[in-house]
């Protein structure tokens, strides 16, 4: 370095191409899609950071849908006598807990997620979805060697797969992938307000366990609701999405295809599908819209 | 707004609300009492300035004048509430060094995430690895965890990131405040060659010897209004700053570099 004074010293001429901008500016969700490279760091941190210290590492997140899945089995199969009433009775619940594993696990993870990342938040001008959606990319990590485990027993069990099963399954899985996402991005900001919500979202996904045909069947619902109790069994989109996921793996293992719970499951799921899919996606914009109106406050409440 | 300006401030106002009671007993207690329930605090309070390409200037002021605020209402994390914040190009800088650390993830990988936080691709982060590597000086510690390096590794790691970082507006705020004396020489350097290459500074800072020697202007914040914009000296001796300067004001003493911020 040189002492010279300031004024003496060379300095070189920098023309910056590009319009005066807000800093902040960012286009929301499109932004993240754009700046995929981050997120996909992002994703890897937040995998490392979640075993961090631990031994089994990865094989957490299989152990906790499998204790789930053998309490559910034992408990509702064995004891309630469920294995009588539902053929191939763990394909129905391991299917199911899948989808609701998902969506729980995104809901959850999402929730968290900005408050989790504070130092980062308050520092740095970033699209602030980036945290939600990676919160549900992580999630998705850990659906892909599920669905094999799943396919590995459906096949062992007589299942062959069909398109409309295919359809089913891509549905349930996007369902899950829009709702948890549009939630994420609504409870997150929400609890960086008041970190109750963080705790109801606790609550709630106990709730998404029971309230889903999971540990018991469609028809048991058809047969003990009315009519209309039974539109609105449905119109929560995580049923919708787990008798996908059964109609998709479960189904095409049962042998008799007059079984009762297979012919209860309701007709036209694809289309009813379809429609859950859509009003998830719209209640993502609206979860979007929410998100821009109060994320400028997220930096001085955190 | 001209064509060469780098940032434009316009009436820029940020107000904080102050929040007493958390919890709702709290909260009805205090309304039965008719205490407030909030509070409002104008941190940068109807400020305007502009600052052209290639500027380096100094943002001064007492602790709590509102520096940092306008620094992240410039970097984007915050947005005025009333007013225009403008920029243009890139922004890096110094308030986010080691934001976005991993302790579990190794110093590789964590320079990319950190790059990648402030804006940069994977390849552009490859062309300035080494250099990355060279100035953090962490040797043999770059494959393990971040989190068993000591704090002046921690920091001398996120402030290398930083100041590689390609940007076209650059915001220091705690520059000096890392490192030993070497590497607070090294900075020192770097922030120079930074200032040559063109690249709009602003500087927060009390050390008045640095700020007369980086900066050629001087902005000083009293309670979030803007209390002067000129001449670096005018401005330091506005603040009463100018009796820390060594004699010679643009020689390197020890006392610019102090640890401030």
């Amino acid at each position: 370095m040189t002492d010279a004074p300031v004024e003496a010293r060379p300095r070189t001429v920098r023309h910056v191409e590009g319009d005066l901008i807000p800093p902040s500016s960012n286009q929301g969700l499109l932004e993240v899609f754009r700046r995929h490279y981050l997120l996909n760091l992002l994703v890897r941190r937040e995998l490392a950071a979640r075993y961090e210290g631990s031994f089994l590492g990865f094989v957490w997140s299989y152990i906790n849908p499998l204790s789930q899945f053998f309490i559910y089995w034992f408990v509702m199969g064995k004891l309630m006598g469920a294995h009588q009433n539902i053929p191939n009775y763990p394909i129905h619940i391991f299917s199911a807990l899948i989808v609701v594993h998902f969506f729980t696990e995104t809901f959850g993870a999402g929730t968290r997620s900005i408050v989790r990342n504070k130092a980062l938040l308050t520092k740095q001008a970033m699209p602030r979805e980036m945290f939600p959606v990676s919160a549900m990319l992580v999630s998705l990590v850990h659906v892909g060697p599920q669905l094999v485990i799943l396919i590995v027993f459906a096949i062992g069990s007589g299942w062959a797969p069909d398109p409309v099963g295919v359809a089913a399954m891509f549905e349930s899985l996007f369902i899950a992938m829009v709702l948890g996402t549009a939630l994420a991005l609504l409870f997150s900001v929400a609890n960086v307000f008041f970190r109750d919500f963080g705790s109801f979202v606790g609550i709630a996904t106990n709730y998404v366990r029971w309230g889903v045909p999971m540990v018991y069947s469609y028809e048991m619902v058809s047969n003990s609701l009315s009519h209309w109790a039974t539109v609105l069994y449905l119109s929560d989109p995580i049923a919708t999405g787990v008798l996908l996921i059964q109609r998709a793996f479960w189904v095409g293992t049962v042998d008799d295809p007059k079984h009762p719970s297979v012919t209860a499951m309701p007709d036209h799921l694809l289309l009813i599908g379809l429609g859950v899919l859509v009003a998830s996606a719209v209640l993502l914009v609206i979860a979007q819209l929410v998100f821009n109106k109060f994320e400028k406050k997220i930096p001085e409440r955190l | 707004m001209a064509a060469d300006t780098a940032i434009l401030v316009d009436e820029a106002t940020k107000v904080f609300t102050l929040r007493y009671h958390k919890t709702f007993k709290q909260m009805t207690v205090a309304m039965m009492r008719g205490q407030d329930l909030t509070n409002t605090f104008t941190a940068v309070d109807n400020v305007s300035l502009e600052i052209k390409q290639g500027e380096s200037v100094g943002l001064m002021g007492l602790n709590g004048s509102g520096k940092s605020t306008l620094l992240k209402l410039i970097n984007g994390t915050m947005r005025p509430d009333k007013g225009t914040v403008l920029t243009r190009g890139r922004i890096a800088g110094l308030i986010a060094t080691g934001a976005g650390f991993h302790p579990q993830l190794s110093g590789r990988e964590n320079i990319y995430l950190n790059a990648a936080i402030m804006g940069m691709s994977e390849k552009e982060t490859a062309r300035r690895y080494d250099e990355i590597v060279d100035f953090a000086d962490i040797g043999k510690f770059l494959e393990a965890p971040v989190g068993t390096y000591s704090s002046g590794m921690y920091a001398r790691l996120g402030f290398s990131v930083a100041v590689h970082v390609d940007s076209d507006i650059f915001l220091a705020d705690e520059v000096l405040a890392v490192g030993d004396k070497p590497f607070k020489k090294k900075c020192l350097d770097k922030m120079e060659e930074i200032r040559q290459s063109g690249v709009t500074i602003v500087y927060v800072s009390h050390a008045a010897g640095s700020v007369a020697r980086m900066c050629e202007r001087v902005i000083v914040l009293e309670q979030g209004k803007l209390g002067f914009d000129g001449e670096a000296m005018d401005g330091i001796r506005y603040v009463k700053y100018d009796d820390d300067l060594p004699v010679d004001a643009l020689s390197a003493g020890d006392g610019e570099l102090g640890a401030d911020i």
